[in-house]
C-alpha cells in the first residue's frame, strides 16, 4: 500500500527526475532557462546596485553610455539568443519524432475526470480496454493516440515526455519512452471542469515479457466468482445496474444479460473487468481495496464531487461489502 | 491632537492584547498536540503510528478524521470524538480490546455493517486503536 508520503522517488510526477530520452532534453532546457536566468538577473541587480552606488558619488568618472546601450542592450542579447536558439534547435531535432510508424499503439480518450486506455489485442487485434493506468514495456517506442470525449484535456507525464492536448473529435499523438522500469504519475494538464486536480494516472513501464504476460491477462474476461461471496458481489453489480456505465466483460456481455436488453459495452464509465488489478480508483483519486471500494460505492460525491457516479442508499452493508469484494477480486 | 493621541495609545493597548491572546492560543494549542501523543490507552500502541497507518489504510475514505489526510468521505461516521463516545459502532462499548476487534474485524463485530475488514494485522489494529482514543 503507498501514499504521497512513502512513494518511491520514480513515482513522483517530476519533471526534475526525467525517465526517458525526451524527458532527458526537456530537462536540460529547464536548467540551462533556470541557471542563465539566475545569472543574468544576478547581473543586472548588481549593475543596477552600482549605478545606484555612482550616482551618490560626486567626483565619479563619466560612464560611457554608448558602450553600455550597444553593448549590454543590443551585442549581449543578439550573442545570447542566437546561442540559444542554435542550441535549442539543434537539441530539439534529437526529440522522438511523434509518429506511429514502428511503435506500440495505445489509445487513450480523456474524460470527465479519467483516462481510458485501450490496446489491441496481439493475437487476435480486438481491443483490451483499460482505465487510468498506461502500462508500456521498457524501453520501447510508444505511441499514444489521444483524443478526449467531452471537453479539452492534456495529457502530462512529466518524468517522460511534454504535454500534449486531448481535443474532442480530433486525434492527437505523442510518443512515449521509459528507459528504467518504474511508475510515473501524469495527470491532467488543461483546466477540464470541477474534478480537474483529480483526474491522474500512473504509466507503469514494464520488461518486455511482464508486458506481455500482463496484456495477455487483462485480454482474458473478468475471474469468475467462485465464492458465495462473490457472487453475492456480482449480483449486486447487475441487480444495481452498474453495466449501465461499466463493463465486466463475461458479466455484462453474457448471454442471459443481453437476453434481458442490458447494455453490453457501455463506455460512460470505467471498464472495470480487470478493475482490481489497478493501483488506484477514481483516476489516482484513492488506493484501490475493498475499504475504498466500498467508500466510492457508497458516495463518491463525498469523494469527489461533481463526478458522473451517482451515490448509492439503498445497498444494506453486507452486500456493499460483497460487491466491493468481489471488484477487489476481479485482478 | 490630544484625542489622536489618546486614540493611538488606545488602538496599542487592544494590539498588545491581541498579539498577547494569540501568543496563548497557540502555546496551549501546542501543549495539547503534545499531550495527545504522549499517553495512551492501548498498550504497545503509538498514537503517531497509528495516524499514518490510518492514512494509508485510507480510511479517510469513508470517514472524517482529524489530522488524516484523505477525501473525508462520508459513507462512515466522522470519528472527531472517537476517543471519549461510549459505545462504538452503535452499542458496542468503546474499550480498547473491542476497538482493537472491530478494527481488525468489523463485521464479526457488528454483523451488517458495510466497513469490510481490510486484513489490519493485530499490531497496527493496536496502534490504530491507540490513535482513535488522542480523537476527543
Amino acid at each position: 500500500m503507498s501514499t504521497a508520503n512513502t512513494a518511491p522517488l520514480s513515482e513522483l510526477q517530476s519533471v526534475l527526475h526525467p525517465a526517458g530520452a525526451d524527458a532527458a532534453i526537456i530537462h536540460q532546457f529547464s536548467w540551462v532557462l533556470f541557471v542563465g536566468g539566475t545569472i543574468i538577473f544576478v547581473a543586472v541587480m548588481a549593475l543596477l546596485a552600482l549605478a545606484m552606488r555612482r550616482g551618490m558619488q560626486k567626483d565619479a568618472r563619466p560612464v560611457r553610455p554608448m558602450l553600455w546601450i550597444f553593448g549590454g542592450g543590443i551585442v549581449f542579447p543578439v550573442v545570447v539568443l542566437t546561442a540559444l536558439l542554435t542550441w535549442s534547435t539543434w537539441r530539439s531535432v534529437e526529440l522522438a519524432p511523434q509518429t506511429s510508424h514502428q511503435a506500440l499503439t495505445i489509445s487513450v480518450t480523456g474524460k470527465m475526470w479519467w483516462w481510458e486506455v485501450r490496446y489491441r489485442d496481439p493475437a487476435n487485434g480486438r481491443e483490451i480496454v483499460s482505465a487510468n493506468e498506461i502500462v508500456i514495456p521498457v524501453g520501447e517506442s510508444v505511441y499514444l493516440g489521444l483524443t478526449a470525449s467531452d471537453v479539452i484535456h492534456s495529457l502530462w507525464v512529466p518524468a517522460l515526455a511534454g504535454k500534449r492536448d486531448m481535443i474532442p473529435g480530433r486525434v492527437t499523438g505523442l510518443n512515449l519512452r521509459a528507459d528504467k522500469p518504474g511508475v510515473y504519475r501524469g495527470q491532467c494538464a488543461e483546466y477540464c471542469g470541477e474534478q480537474h486536480a483529480r483526474m491522474a494516472f500512473h504509466v507503469i513501464a514494464l520488461p518486455r515479457p511482464e508486458f506481455d504476460a500482463w496484456l495477455a491477462r487483462q485480454a482474458a474476461p473478468g475471474l469468475a466468482a467462485d465464492t458465495q461471496l462473490l457472487q453475492r458481489g456480482r449480483a449486486a453489480f447487475l441487480e444495481q445496474r452498474c453495466q449501465a456505465c461499466h463493463t465486466i466483460r463475461g458479466v455484462t456481455d453474457s448471454p442471459e444479460n443481453m437476453q434481458q436488453q442490458i447494455a453490453d459495452t457501455s463506455r460512460l464509465g470505467p471498464d472495470l473487468t480487470h478493475v482490481g488489478s489497478r493501483r488506484t480508483i477514481g483516476a489516482a483519486t484513492l488506493d484501490n481495496h475493498r475499504g475504498t471500494l466500498a467508500g466510492w460505492i457508497a458516495d463518491p460525491q463525498a469523494i469527489k464531487p461533481g463526478v458522473f457516479m451517482p451515490p448509492s442508499n439503498d445497498l444494506d452493508g453486507e452486500t456493499l461489502r460483497a460487491l466491493a469484494t468481489y471488484l477487489e477480486h476481479l485482478k | 491632537m490630544r484625542n489622536l493621541y489618546c486614540h493611538y495609545e488606545r488602538f496599542r493597548r487592544v494590539l498588545r492584547t491581541v498579539a498577547l491572546l494569540s501568543c496563548v492560543t497557540l502555546v496551549s494549542a501546542c501543549h495539547q498536540n503534545d499531550a495527545s501523543t504522549e499517553t495512551s490507552r492501548v498498550p504497545g500502541g503509538d498514537p503517531e503510528r497509528g495516524r499514518l497507518l490510518t492514512q494509508q489504510y485510507q480510511c479517510a475514505a469513508c470517514h472524517f478524521i482529524p489530522n488524516v489526510q484523505g477525501a473525508n468521505g462520508d459513507a462512515g461516521p466522522s470519528l472527531e470524538y472517537m476517543g471519549r463516545l461510549s459505545y462504538i459502532a452503535g452499542g458496542i462499548p468503546n474499550q480498547p480490546e473491542n476497538m482493537i476487534r472491530f478494527l481488525q474485524n468489523p463485521p464479526a463485530v457488528k454483523p451488517g455493517t458495510l466497513m469490510p475488514a481490510l486484513g489490519i494485522s493485530d499490531e497496527e489494529a493496536r496502534h490504530m486503536a491507540a490513535y482513535m482514543y488522542t480523537l476527543r
